[in-house]
């Protein structure tokens, strides 16, 4: 099992808002729009830069899809922030026919998604937001693991056309990434080659599957660990390729199982190469009020509960 | 029928210029109002009541007021005034006006509604069809797109002007509040919104579903500069506009409140949201274009 070295630990969103601002530097048609959350999605540095590329919209989540979606018209690149509840369930329709089917450039960040929203509760935990988004037709949905890639990830986006749904959230994790790696949307990562079992993981959850890798090896079970941070397109190449070496497959995510990373995997094998799967997953759940560790653990979402369905996937394989 | 190959007998179309008089524009929005009946009578299906109603405005903006240029179709308009149509149902009058001043062949007007067409019964730009910039149906949106598109012309540095219409019982929808409170505080001053006040809705007058209220103080009260006029004269209409246009610039969002006759042209149709979204049959269209004809129309 590899090493992955790191020396600080990072909150996503930070990594995001430090792509806007190089952003801000580097792509004059780049604007941004929040809704009355500016310090939770680390615009701050943006803003101060580029007062005039910035618009506060208040608490008006809706209003804030649609302006997007007008500033696309005359060529700019919005940038839209609130947390990943409000930027898809409340605002639904507005992405979905002013910006999914009107094919707007627009980029929607959405911060503390998940349950490592903690303390706030069931109300803003969203864990259905990547199923919506990579329902509507030509959106394109990513989930960065660490700080490096979700600053890497924001920048990438500028430069795709089409809608995009990022994803990132709100606790401190190891900032493992190489801060040189470029990002490239829809190409799944390698991050330990193994032949035992596939583990796909997106968000938070590589870090975990890299903690499962570990214990896995201790008990001489080679993991290969792949980190999918684009969910849609998805890297079919790359994950039919490792399920056909290993012949068995995890996927790992901060999500229901209805319509997340592992729904997306699932559907794939099922085409192409029917082999037993298990999903790390919320399992037709609400969160609550909690520490991000304590509801990780009791939501089955950490390295325990990888090791587990691995053992698990592996009893199944044929 | 004979009624689809009459849009592609009338190849006329009307080039933008500002000199049109309003007797010519009065002429044009009769031609419009035909298609418009037409087009929903072809596929039995289709929102001619406020298209009709609407007519006279679309004719006003695209004819006379707005600086834009059909071809090629720009999709970022840079220089050019805007049109977005939030109120997406009354697409009948959009594509109409699209087609007769020049976005795409008035042939085309006979696809409305069917498999594989552009035009679809909710405008899209899915499609590519020349003129329209964004989606609208599901209610509420276009404000916000249009403050948007306006902010995105001050960036640009780009002084002409967004123009939007919506239904009123479309102010029914939260989303529209929203906008109406942003534009404001955020000086949109170079948008100039229509609300068509024709007091009927899907399931009856506006006052009895909804409560519209006092548009003029609701908006007054939100910080808009707020306009009202009879939307189906152009005789008021066009002056009204005027003074819209002379008041851009000065800090505030326009909005003009158009009181109109849903169906307005056809007698059978004004007065009742009972055409709000049904098609005329094949003899209350004939009588619906009887009443239609000018002289010197043209295409017929």
């Amino acid at each position: 099992m590899k090493d992955f070295p790191y020396t600080e630990s990072k909150d996503t969103r930070s990594g995001f808002g430090a792509g806007l601002q190089e952003l801000g530097k580097t792509n004059p048609n780049v604007v941004a729009l929040c809704a009355d959350l500016i310090g939770s999605l680390k615009m701050d540095a943006f803003i101060k830069d580029n007062p005039e590329r910035f618009f506060q919209v208040g608490i008006a989540e809706a209003n804030m899809m649609g302006l997007a979606a007008g500033l696309t018209i005359g060529g700019k690149i919005p940038f839209t922030g609130t947390f990943a509840n409000f930027s898809t369930g409340r605002v639904y329709d507005q992405i979905r026919q002013s910006i999914a089917y009107s094919g707007k450039n627009v980029k929607i960040c959405a911060s503390h998604a998940g349950l490592t929203l903690g303390e706030d509760g069931a109300t803003h935990q969203i864990l259905e937001d990547i199923g919506m988004m990579k329902m509507l037709p030509h959106m394109t949905v990513i989930n960065p693991c660490d700080y490096n890639q979700t600053k890497a990830a924001t920048i990438a986006i500028a430069d795709y056309e089409g809608p995009v749904y990022l994803r990132f959230g709100r606790p401190v994790v190891p900032n493992f990434t190489p801060a040189d790696q470029t990002f490239e949307v829809g190409k799944g990562i390698v991050l330990n080659e193994g032949t035992d079992v596939s583990i796909f993981a997106t968000g938070h959850l590589v870090w975990k599957a890299i903690l499962a890798g570990k214990l896995l090896a201790d008990k001489g079970i080679n993991a290969e660990i792949i980190n999918i941070h684009t969910i849609k397109p998805l890297d079919a190449q790359l994950i039919l390729e490792s399920a056909r070496k290993t012949r068995c497959v995890v996927t790992a995510e901060e999500h229901q199982m209805n319509g997340g990373l592992g729904d997306s995997v699932a559907q794939l094998l099922a085409r192409e190469e029917p082999l037993p799967l298990e999903m790390v997953a919320v399992n037709d759940s609400f969160g609550e009020s909690g520490t991000p560790d304590q509801l990780m653990e009791k939501y089955g979402l950490n390295e325990a509960a990888i090791v587990a369905a691995v053992e698990k996937v592996m009893a199944r394989r044929k | 029928m004979a009624q689809e190959s009459s849009f592609a007998a009338s190849s006329e179309t009307h080039t933008p210029t500002p000199t049109k008089s309003v007797d010519q524009l009065k002429q044009i929005a009769a031609q419009v109002r035909r298609d418009i009946v037409r087009m929903v009578h072809a596929v039995n299906s289709g929102h001619p009541g406020g298209s009709l109603g609407c007519a006279d405005l679309l004719v006003a903006l695209y004819f006379k007021v707005m600086k834009h240029h059909p071809e090629p179709f720009d999709m970022n308009g840079v220089g050019q005034d805007l049109f977005f149509l939030s109120n997406g149902h009354i697409s009948p009058v959009f594509y109409s006006v699209l087609a007769r001043s020049g976005y795409f062949p008035v042939g085309e007007l006979a696809t409305f509604r069917k498999l594989n067409s552009r035009l679809q019964g909710h405008p899209a730009t899915h499609e590519h069809l020349p003129g329209i910039r964004v989606a609208s149906g599901s209610l509420g949106q276009g404000l916000s797109v249009a403050i948007g598109a306006a902010q995105a012309k001050k960036l640009n540095n780009d002084d002409r002007t967004v123009f939007v219409l919506m239904g009123d019982g479309e102010l029914e929808e939260g989303q529209i509040w929203e906008a109406a409170m942003y534009a404001p505080h955020h000086k949109v001053d170079n948008l100039i919104a229509f609300v068509d006040r024709n007091g009927q809705q899907i399931d009856g007058p506006t006052e009895k579903i909804g409560g519209l209220g006092d548009l003029r103080a609701k908006f007054e009260a939100f910080n808009w500069r707020v306009l009202e006029t009879d939307g189906n004269n152009l005789e008021k209409l066009l002056p009204t506009i005027e003074e819209a246009q002379s008041l851009l610039g000065q800090g505030q969002p326009i909005m003009v409140l158009m009181d109109t006759q849903m169906g307005f042209g056809v007698d059978y149709m004004m007065g009742t949201h009972k055409w709000h979204g049904t098609a005329p049959n094949d003899e209350q269209l004939e009588k619906a274009l009887q009443q239609l004809m000018v002289e010197e129309a043209g295409d017929y």
